[in-house]
């Protein structure tokens, strides 16, 4: 313990939390603390340049876009004490704004599919594919094939089997005018057939999580559980779930933070509109446009920033809290 | 087929082995159609791009073929001028890469030598950056994006809006909190007795990055910037809203605006679809243990 601490790995200092910038502690100790002047200086610089990049880039906009949210600004001039309309965007965005419900319930529904069909289904293809079983790795490769296509691709790939004259209508036998199904036009249907698209690409990424978690399991528990009789079933759902405890919540924080990002094929098929409008397009259709509501659009971003830290605050309790063990 | 049937030890009376494998058949049958269900779409499309609008609008799409060709891939490339596009990719995804793993091994590696409070903090911030929507922060952006002025060499229009480097930052700032966190978890890993050993020879804090921690983070960096580039190759959103000029924009961005331009019939469109997606069919096929471990390396130890 002494040794770590005379070789500056843990800087004495280091309770300040500034560690980084004080200057060598005084006393016989001095001596021993490696780290210069110049190395202080460097590691700071190596933390705090990027530190300042993320609070411009990242966290200010997103403060930003609270303080907007209280404003009525079009984007152009200063904002001055005019500009502040208090809570009225809100009160307009949940009384008036016929676009809202909608694109909520479009996300929780894109959530809900997400959480217990996509997701589930990943997780049992890797369940079935972690075992010795002929043809796993060919199988696998297929599920996990849409993983690296870019989502505006695999908007075409699938507006290539909905289509009016595309391979669903062709195979049901709908070719005339009149009885074909209007799949990604009709506002009752689309953000199904939507889902189903983003579900091809969202079960193989879950698999591909679940099964580096499973081949991660200790095999002996396996063993241990076969010893005393139990089934695969048994195996799984009493003693394999349970150990994958910190993968699970993985799982479920990307699952909800992919379905609260849901944006790029929602745009190419109908920028977002017509049944399948979402918080993410609502707002770019609003600040980013011809329309320039920049206030009342930052509100919907605020909306999608409180569902959003649901997630993220689990992710960073459970998760992080997890690997500073 | 006998080697597997190990599961149900040596003496396993016959009934059970039976058992077993029509068991097997069962999950063979539902991986084979699921497996078919997942790969249809991609080869009903790779189908369309075959075939010659005259052949699909006189038989429907669903219909034996009379010619196939390559003439859409050539047709589409060319009058969209694709490798123009593939090009505006590279500009925007080879820098940001190299960016995302230098910045986020510098900041892992100096958070791994300073423990405190403040560093989980700083990690916790990273991390969190990362995990928010995009649209969250999109609305300031557009406008700091509109505000902030840039030299001349960096930036044509002296703004970061319309403007590669503006795009390549966003990527950097907004990719680099996912790399710290996978980054820092896999220093935590290597043994602390390098780090002292470094410090003993009298190596500088840069010199032990350098020399003793970023070789041996080789494997993680390769594994994540086989992801960052597919992460970034892909994006959609932020040339979209941070771009103006098409000509500029990405291939994934472009393919959008140029559809109805460029791409006029669906048989066209789905031969760009597909060239669009070759660099990341590359990356599945060449990268696949890479691509793999990024995307694992967050969420598993190690």
């Amino acid at each position: 313990m002494p040794d770590t601490q005379a070789f500056g790995l843990t800087p004495a200092p280091a309770p300040t939390g500034a560690g980084v910038r004080l200057p060598p502690p005084p006393g016989p100790r001095r001596r021993y603390t490696v780290l210069t002047r110049r190395d202080r200086i460097v590691l700071g610089l190596m933390v705090g340049i990027p530190v300042a990049f993320d609070l411009i880039f990242i966290w200010g906009p997103t403060l930003a876009s609270i303080l907007l949210s209280f404003t009525n600004w079009q984007g152009i001039g200063a904002i001055t004490a005019n500009n502040i309309v208090g809570l009225k965007n809100y009160q307009f965005l949940f009384t008036q704004y016929t676009q809202f419900w909608p694109a909520l319930s479009h996300n929780l529904i894109w959530l809900a599919v997400f959480v217990f069909i996509a997701s589930p289904i990943g997780m049992l293809f890797a369940v079935l594919l972690d075992r010795e079983i002929r043809g796993s790795r060919i199988y696998q490769n297929i599920f996990y094939f849409p993983v690296v296509l870019s989502l505006a691709v695999v908007g075409f790939i699938w507006t290539l089997q909905y289509a009016p004259s595309g391979f669903i209508n062709s195979a049901l036998g709908f070719t005339t005018q009149t009885n074909t199904i209007d799949w990604l036009g009709n506002p009752s249907l689309n953000i199904w057939a939507v889902l189903v698209a983003a579900s091809w690409r969202h079960v193989g990424y879950i698999m591909i999580l679940y099964l580096a978690g499973l081949k991660s399991v200790d095999p002996t528990l396996r063993e241990a559980a076969a010893i005393d009789g139990a089934s695969e079933r048994q195996t799984f759902f009493r003693v394999i779930f349970p150990v994958m405890a910190p993968i699970n919540v993985v799982i479920v924080v990307v699952t909800v933070i992919e379905s609260l990002r849901a944006f790029d094929l929602a745009f190419i098929i109908n920028q977002g509109t017509n049944g399948l409008q979402l918080l993410s397009t609502l707002i770019t259709n609003n600040s980013i446009s011809e329309a320039n509501l920049v206030g009342f659009g930052s509100s919907i971003a605020v909306v999608l920033l409180v569902i959003s830290l649901v997630p993220i605050v689990i992710f960073l309790t459970r998760v992080m809290g997890r690997t500073d063990q | 087929m006998t080697a597997v049937t190990n599961a149900g030890g040596k003496v396993a009376p016959a009934p059970r082995k039976r058992r077993i494998k029509r068991r097997r058949v069962v999950l063979h049958l539902f991986l084979i159609t699921m497996a078919l269900f997942w790969i249809f779409p991609l080869l009903w499309a790779f189908y369309t791009s075959l075939r010659p609008l005259a052949d699909t609008i006189k038989n429907g799409y669903l219909s034996w073929p009379t010619t196939l060709s390559f003439q859409n891939y050539i047709d589409g490339f060319t009058n969209a001028n694709l490798g123009y596009y593939y090009l505006n990719t590279m500009i925007v995804a080879v820098p940001a890469v190299i960016l995302v793993l230098l910045v986020s091994s510098v900041v892992a590696f100096a958070l791994s030598r300073v423990r405190s409070r403040i560093n989980l903090f700083f990690l916790l911030m990273f991390t969190a950056g990362n995990l928010l929507p995009p649209q969250v922060i999109i609305v300031p952006l557009y406008y700091m994006y509109l505000a902030i002025p840039i030299p001349h060499p960096l930036s044509d229009n002296g703004l970061l809006y319309d403007q590669y480097i503006g795009i390549i930052l966003i990527h950097v700032v907004f990719q680099v909190g996912f790399c710290i966190f996978v980054l820092s978890n896999y220093m935590r890993t290597l043994p602390r007795e390098l780090n002292e050993a470094a410090l003993v020879d009298g190596a500088s804090v840069f010199r032990t990055y350098r020399s003793v921690i970023l070789p041996l983070c080789a494997p993680a960096l390769a594994a994540l910037g086989t992801l960052e580039f597919t992460f970034i190759y892909n994006d959609f959103f932020w040339a979209l809203v941070l771009m103006v000029t098409g000509s500029k924009r990405p291939i994934t961005s472009a393919l959008n605006n140029l559809k109805g331009a460029y791409f006029t019939d669906t048989n066209v469109l789905a031969a760009a679809a597909l060239m669009v997606a070759i660099p990341t069919i590359l990356v599945f096929v060449l990268f696949q243990r890479q691509f793999i471990r990024g995307l694992t390396l967050g969420s598993t130890k190690g």
